[in-house]
C-alpha cells in the first residue's frame, strides 16, 4: 500500500492492520509522555484546500507524537491562490523532501490525482463527496473498542444506521466499505433529496422512513447537515428535517437498548441531533469524544504504516 | 489527370455495391467502377486486398481554429481526420470569436482550402456569441458557406429562442443541430448520474436532463417543421424518443459517438478526465440501446465528437476539467473492432454511418462513389492490427481513454477530389 486513498480500494487485511497498528499507537496516547521517536526526521506535509480543524489537528498531532515534522499548508497562505495547479504544487512539495502529503480537498478524486504526481505515499483527508478514510477507520476502531471486537476487528452481527445527508458525505461512503468489509450491516437513511441514486446498489440497504432505519441498530452514526441544503431546494427547512429525521431521546427508543450514538462532527445541535443525545444525558451512549481521540491514533497508524514502508523501500 | 486505385474490394453502400474492382477517378470526380485490373490511368495504385469506401464524413468535430490553437488547428485537426479515414468534418461553431459572422465562416474555409487535409464544413452558432438570446444573421452566415447552426456547446435553454431559431432556421432550409441538455438539471455535473456517481461522490448528471431536452426538440421541430439532428445521443430513452419522432414523420436525425458504444461510466471511477465527456458515458444498458439503434437505423450516423483539450487542461482534479476527448483517429478501429467484427453492425451498415448517413443528415456531397460524384474515398487494412498509442496522433491534443487499446482496421490514406491524401 503505498497510498490511504479510499477504503473501497483498501483489502479488508489492510484496514485490520491499520486498525491492530492504531491499538497500539492509542496505548502511547494513553502515556504521559506522548512521544516516541518512530518517524524522527521525516516531514510530513498537511495541504488543505477546505477549512478544517480536527481533520488537520489530528494529523498535526498524530505526526508530532511520533517525532515527524508536520508542515501544514492552506490554501489562503499559498501558490495556490495564484493559480498553481495541485500537480506542480505536489511536485513542489516532493523537491522540498516531504515524505508524505496529507491532502483535504473540495473535490472529489483530488487525492487520486495527487497520488498520480507524488511518489511519496498520499493520504486522502477528505475529497470532496468521495472518501474520508481515516474517518471510516476511526469509526470502525471506535465500534470495535465499545464492542469488545479488538481482537479480530470483527463487526459481524452488527448493525450500524447512518443518518441524514448521505448524498454529500464523504464519511457515508468511507463508513460503507470499512464496516461492511469487516462485516458489519451497514444501512442509510435520510430524505429521498439526500440519498444519492443508485444507492441500494452500494452493500447496504436503503431507506427514507427514519424508525425503519434505526429499529434495532447497534450504531446509531448522525450525519452533518448542510445548512444550505434548503437553500438548493433538497429541504423544506430545518425544522421540518429535524421533526422527521433528527435523532433525539425518542428516535434512538426504537435502536438497541445498548445502541452507541456516532457523529463525525462538528455537529448542529438541535438540527440532526439533539443537544441531551449529543452530550449523553439519560444513559445515551455517545462517543462522540471517543472517536475524536480514536482519529489521531488511527492517523498516526496510517503515518506510520506508509512512511515506514517508504523508507524499507528506499533502503533496499 | 486520370487515378485509378486498382483492385480494391469497392464498398459503397449508396449504391448496394460490395465488389473487387478498379475505381477510376478523373478530374476530382469519380469516372468508373469497373472490372479489377481493366483500368489505365496517369496514376495506378495498387490497392488489392484493402477496402475501398466513399469518404468518411464526420459531422462533428471541433477544430478550435480561430481561437484555441494550442489543442487543435484547421491543420492538424484535420491532418487527424485524414489519418482517420475522414475525408470531410463539420467544424463546430465555439471557437474564439465563435462561428457567429460570415467573416470567421470564410476564414475557416479559406483556412481549410490552404492547409486542410480534408474538407471543411463550418456550422456556425445559432444564437450570437452562442450566448442564447439573440439570434445570429443565418442568411448571411449560410451564403457565406455554413452547412448548418448549432448551439453545441452552450445548448439554447429559453425554449422560445430555439422555437424562433429552428422558425428562422426552417425558411432557409438549414438544419439545427442540437447538444440537448437541460442545464437547470446538471449545474456543477461531471459524471453520468448512477452507481458510479454515487461511489465517486461526484456531482452527476442525469439521463432525464438529455432526454428532456431531445424530447423539448423534437417536439420544436414538429412545431416549426425545421430539420432537427441530435448530436451525440447517449440514452437509451433518447433513441426511443428518436424512433417516436420518426414514426410521426417528424424531420429529426440523431448520432452517437464512438465511445458511447464502447465505453460505459464505469471507465470514470478511477477519476480519469480522459473518461470525461459532455454528455457523459452512460450506463450498459445505454450502450446497448444505442448499438442495436444503429443496427436498426434509427440513428442515422456515427459522429465523434472531437474535442481536443491540451495535457494540462485534463491533468485537473475532475470535476474541473474540460468536456471531451479526441476521437476521429480512432474512430474506424474502434467501429470495425466493437461493432463490425463482433456482429453488431454489418460492414457495410458501419460505413453508411460514416459516410452516406451523415452527408444525407446535412446533405453534404460525398457520401457516394457513384459516377459524377466528388472523388472523396477512403481506404483501409482491416487485416491491420494495432495499438492506440496517443504520441502517434496527428492531433495536437492526447485526451483519449481509449490509449493501449488493440485493434483491427487501420485507415491506409484518403482521397480528396481527386488528389491523394497520406497524412
Amino acid at each position: 500500500m503505498k497510498d490511504l486513498l479510499s477504503l473501497r480500494e483498501t483489502s479488508a487485511a489492510e484496514i485490520r492492520e491499520l486498525l491492530a497498528t492504531a491499538v497500539s499507537m492509542r496505548e502511547i496516547l494513553s502515556r504521559p509522555v506522548k512521544k516516541v521517536p518512530t518517524l524522527r526526521g521525516r516531514v510530513v506535509v498537511t495541504l488543505f484546500y477546505e477549512p478544517s480543524t480536527r481533520t488537520r489537528t489530528s494529523f498535526e498531532l498524530a505526526a508530532k507524537y511520533m517525532s515527524a515534522d508536520a508542515v501544514n499548508i492552506s490554501v489562503a497562505q499559498s501558490s495556490v491562490t495564484k493559480g498553481e495547479s495541485l500537480k506542480d504544487t505536489l511536485r513542489t512539495l516532493q523537491s522540498v523532501t516531504a515524505d508524505c502529503v496529507v491532502i483535504r480537498h473540495s473535490s472529489s478524486g483530488a487525492a487520486h490525482l495527487a497520488a498520480r504526481f507524488a511518489d511519496i505515499p498520499v493520504i486522502n483527508a477528505g475529497d470532496g463527496r468521495h472518501e474520508h478514510p481515516t474517518q471510516g477507520l476511526l469509526d470502525a476502531l471506535t465500534i470495535a473498542t465499545e464492542k469488545g471486537r479488538l481482537s479480530n476487528f470483527d463487526l459481524s452481527g452488527l448493525t450500524v444506521a447512518i443518518i441524514g445527508d448521505l448524498a454529500h458525505s464523504r464519511v457515508a461512503r468511507s463508513n460503507v466499505w470499512g464496516l461492511t468489509k469487516l462485516g458489519a450491516h451497514v444501512r442509510w437513511c435520510g430524505p429521498a433529496t439526500l440519498l444519492p441514486t443508485d444507492a441500494d446498489r452500494l452493500p447496504i440497504t436503503v431507506c427514507t422512513d427514519l424508525r425503519e432505519g434505526i429499529t434495532d441498530a447497534d450504531v446509531v452514526m448522525v450525519l452533518r447537515l448542510q445548512t444550505e441544503r434548503q437553500e438548493k431546494g433538497l429541504l423544506p427547512s430545518l425544522r421540518e428535517y429535524a421533526r422527521v429525521w433528527g435523532i433525539n431521546a425518542r428516535s434512538l427508543s426504537w435502536a438497541k437498548p445498548d445502541v452507541l450514538v456516532m457523529h463525525p462532527g462538528p455537529m448542529n445541535r438541535g438540527v440532526e441531533i439533539a443537544a441531551d443525545v449529543a452530550d449523553g444525558v439519560g444513559g445515551v451512549r455517545a462517543l462522540i469524544e471517543d472517536q475524536v481521540r480514536n482519529g489521531v491514533a488511527v492517523r498516526m497508524a496510517c503515518l506510520y504504516l506508509l512512511m515506514s514502508r517508504g523508507r524499507e523501500e528506499a533502503v533496499q | 489527370m486520370r487515378l485509378v486505385l486498382r483492385g480494391g474490394r469497392v464498398l459503397d453502400p449508396s449504391q448496394d455495391m460490395d465488389q473487387v474492382a478498379d475505381l477510376v477517378i478523373c478530374d476530382g470526380v469519380v469516372e468508373a467502377i469497373q472490372e479489377p485490373d481493366t483500368a489505365q490511368g496517369d496514376t495506378v495504385r495498387d490497392v488489392a486486398g484493402l477496402l475501398v469506401t466513399p469518404g468518411l464524413i464526420d459531422l462533428h468535430v471541433h477544430l478550435r481554429e480561430p481561437g484555441y490553437e494550442y489543442k487543435e488547428d484547421i491543420e492538424s485537426g484535420t491532418r487527424a481526420a485524414a489519418a482517420g479515414g475522414f475525408t470531410a468534418v463539420c467544424c463546430m461553431p465555439n471557437t474564439n470569436p465563435a462561428i457567429d459572422t460570415p467573416a470567421v465562416v470564410r476564414q475557416i474555409l479559406e483556412r481549410a482550402e490552404s492547409v486542410g487535409y480534408a474538407r471543411v464544413y463550418p456550422v456556425a452558432s445559432l444564437t450570437r456569441a452562442m450566448a442564447g438570446d439573440q439570434l445570429s444573421e443565418i442568411a448571411d452566415l449560410k451564403a457565406a458557406g455554413a452547412c448548418a447552426v448549432s448551439d453545441d456547446a452552450f445548448p439554447v435553454q429559453n425554449a422560445e429562442t430555439m422555437r424562433r431559431g429552428m422558425e428562422y432556421c426552417a425558411q432557409f432550409g438549414l438544419t439545427v443541430m442540437t447538444h440537448c441538455e437541460d442545464k437547470t438539471m446538471t449545474e456543477g455535473g461531471a459524471v453520468n448520474e448512477g452507481y458510479t456517481s454515487t461511489v465517486m461522490g461526484m456531482p452527476a448528471m442525469p439521463a432525464a436532463a438529455e432526454e428532456i431536452g431531445i424530447a423539448r426538440n423534437i417536439l420544436l421541430s414538429r412545431l416549426t417543421g425545421c430539420r432537427v439532428h441530435l448530436l451525440h445521443v447517449s440514452t437509451a430513452v433518447g433513441v426511443e424518443l428518436l424512433r417516436w419522432a420518426r414514426d410521426c414523420g417528424i424531420p429529426v436525425s440523431g448520432e452517437t459517438a464512438p465511445h458511447y458504444l464502447t465505453l460505459t461510466d464505469e471507465a470514470c471511477m478511477g477519476f480519469d478526465t480522459n473518461a470525461k465527456m459532455n454528455p457523459p458515458l452512460r450506463a450498459d444498458a445505454d450502450l446497448q440501446a444505442l448499438r442495436q439503434a444503429l443496427a436498426a437505423g434509427i440513428l442515422d450516423a456515427i459522429a465523434t465528437d472531437h474535442a481536443p483539450h491540451a495535457r494540462h487542461e485534463k491533468e485537473v482534479e475532475f470535476d474541473r476539467a474540460p468536456f471531451g476527448i479526441v476521437g476521429l483517429e480512432t474512430a474506424f478501429g474502434l467501429v470495425y473492432t466493437h461493432l463490425v467484427l463482433k456482429n453488431i453492425l454489418s460492414l457495410g451498415q458501419a460505413v453508411h454511418l460514416m459516410s452516406s448517413g451523415p452527408a444525407r443528415v446535412l446533405d453534404l456531397p460525398g457520401g457516394t462513389l457513384r459516377p459524377g460524384s466528388p472523388a472523396d474515398v477512403s481506404v483501409f487494412d482491416l487485416t491491420e492490427e494495432w495499438v492506440v498509442d496517443p504520441e502517434q496522433f496527428r492531433s495536437k491534443s492526447r485526451n483519449t481513454p481509449f490509449a493501449g487499446w488493440k485493434l483491427t482496421g487501420k485507415p491506409r490514406f484518403t482521397v480528396v477530389g481527386g488528389r491523394i491524401v497520406e497524412p
